[in-house]
């Protein structure tokens, strides 16, 4: 008992330690900077208190539950020595997360209101709802994508460097052609699509495909599934701003 | 009490997705059981409750006060620049009276990063399968300075007004080189470190800043120039992990020859 309460006060307190930088950049510009007092020092204490708790218990839920499923299915579809099932797996994956994530709802609604202001759609709200969603499908459509090539990529071996130097190449031939006021919505897209839940699941995923699959090594080949579906978006947001407001 | 629940329902939301599609794979395409079943449930409600807890105490305790300040830093009261709405677009500005908002930004971009639930996950990750040789803390400053150096750089030029994508292809160009030259092993991880660190915690902060900065900067337009942070916080975290390694590969060469 007194072991595991050990283990427990040195967990919580790494994580305490993980929230410090926090306190001390706000407490600085607070007291030095801008030389005034907290406001609502004590709202901001309780707030303090629970991100604590709250980042402490997602970690162990993150080492019992999340890393587990992904290792667990990224082995039994290797056993089963199907590729498409773990391909659509993928893409499933990749699409279902990114359709529900609100930091792409929220920028999506953004780019509708400005699209609607330079006049590429008409300024109602039917046209412009309709903008929004055909936004997020493309997202979430190209996150899905991202992670089924990562599969296929891990699969087959191929070097992750081609294909990422290679995406590069077509987001700058792209921002070449591209509207823009879409340019920073693309750019931006490839870092909102990857939320808390869904990082460590797709790392698991990769690592045990790799881990299981004769001939491929972990830390090469595991890794990269995350780098291809933040670089993806960016492209496909662009394309999709070519199609509806037409090259620049 | 009713905050926590509805940041609840939010999460679950968030992982509802999720958890048809495994149950799905699962019963059709796999034909098993999910092993250690009763374990991977309590640690989900585990991840559900944790996370949920986590963005409530974000919202009621940073956000507030992080927004604020990144308000009160850029607002005319603070730099002296009369914010003035009717100012043409691209008129430039004295980029030298923000100069708190950089350090503003460099910081608070290096503290929300160092608590990124996702980036813990994945120095975890890297730490396990590369039995020691990636350190978890090594990790993780090396992508909070790549996230801090970024913000700071993508508000200097929310500022200035220069083009986005004119930073953004010279990162690219400069990443690409460097890669070349960089332990191969490290590779695959650096480049996932991108997308890692923009979750939870940075996004709503680093959003705030950039459309807050952009509404109080006299000629630049909340809708253009507010976006941009993140697509910085994504891009210099893979070039200092990639820096990092470089480092210690040296490091440890050093200590071979002698």
């Amino acid at each position: 008992m007194a072991e595991t309460l050990k283990f427990f006060l040195k967990k919580f307190l790494t994580v305490c330690l993980d929230i410090l930088p926090i306190i001390v950049v706000i407490a600085f510009f607070q007291l030095f900077v801008l030389k005034a007092p907290f406001p609502n020092l004590q709202e901001a204490l309780f707030g303090i208190f629970l991100v604590v708790l709250g980042l402490f218990i997602f970690i162990q839920g993150l080492e019992s539950a999340l890393f587990p499923i992904g290792e667990k299915m990224a082995n039994q579809f290797a056993l089963k020595g199907n590729a498409f099932w773990v391909i659509a797996f993928g893409f499933a994956l990749g699409f279902s997360t990114t359709i529900a994530e609100p930091a792409l709802t929220i920028i999506a609604q953004k780019a509708g209101n400005l699209a609607a202001d330079a006049g590429a759609i008409k300024k109602e709200a039917e046209s412009i709802s309709e903008y929004v969603l055909g936004l997020r499908l493309t997202v979430a459509f190209s996150v899905g994508l991202a992670i089924a090539l990562g599969v296929l990529r891990i699969i087959k071996g191929w070097s992750l460097v081609k294909l990422i130097i290679g995406g590069y190449c077509f987001v700058v031939f792209l921002t070449y052609f591209a509207p823009i006021n879409i340019i920073g919505i693309a750019y931006d897209s490839g870092g909102i699509t990857t939320s808390t839940i869904t990082v460590p699941l797709v790392a698991a995923l990769g690592i045990g495909l790799a881990t299981a699959i004769r001939g491929r090594s972990p830390v090469l080949d595991g890794f990269g599934l995350i780098a291809l579906a933040s670089l993806n978006p960016v492209m496909f947001v662009m394309m999709y701003g070519i199609a509806i407001h037409g090259v620049r | 009490m009713e905050v926590l629940l509805d940041s609840l329902i939010g999460t679950v939301k968030d992982i509802l997705p999720i958890l048809i599609v495994i149950g799905f794979f699962q019963t059709v395409a796999l034909k098993q059981k999910i092993p250690n079943l009763p374990q991977i449930a309590f640690g989900m409600v585990l991840v559900i409750v944790g996370l949920s807890i986590f963005l409530v105490g974000l919202e009621k305790g940073v956000f507030p006060v992080g927004i604020e300040m990144a308000n009160q830093l850029s607002g005319s009261a603070f730099t002296g620049v009369s914010s003035d709405p009717t100012a043409a677009a691209g008129v430039s500005v004295d980029a030298t009276k923000y100069i708190w908002v950089y350090v503003f930004a460099f910081l608070i971009g290096f503290a929300t990063t160092l608590a990124e639930p996702a980036l813990i996950a994945v120095a975890l990750k890297a730490r396990e399968i590369s039995t020691g040789a990636i350190s978890p803390w090594g990790l993780r400053i090396a992508v909070a300075l790549g996230v801090a150096i970024g913000i700071s750089l993508g508000t200097y030029r929310i500022v200035v007004g220069t083009p986005l994508y004119v930073y953004i292809i010279s990162g690219y160009i400069f990443l690409v080189i460097q890669t070349f030259f960089s332990p191969k092993l490290f590779i695959p991880l650096a480049y996932d470190c991108g997308g890692v660190t923009t979750s939870t915690v940075t996004v709503p902060l680093v959003a705030a800043l950039g459309i807050g900065l952009a509404t109080n900067v006299p000629g630049r337009s909340p809708l253009i120039d507010g976006f941009g942070l993140i697509a910085f916080a994504s891009l210099f975290p893979m070039i200092t992990v990639l820096g990092y390694a470089k480092i210690a590969e040296i490091i440890s060469n050093r200590g071979v020859t002698k």
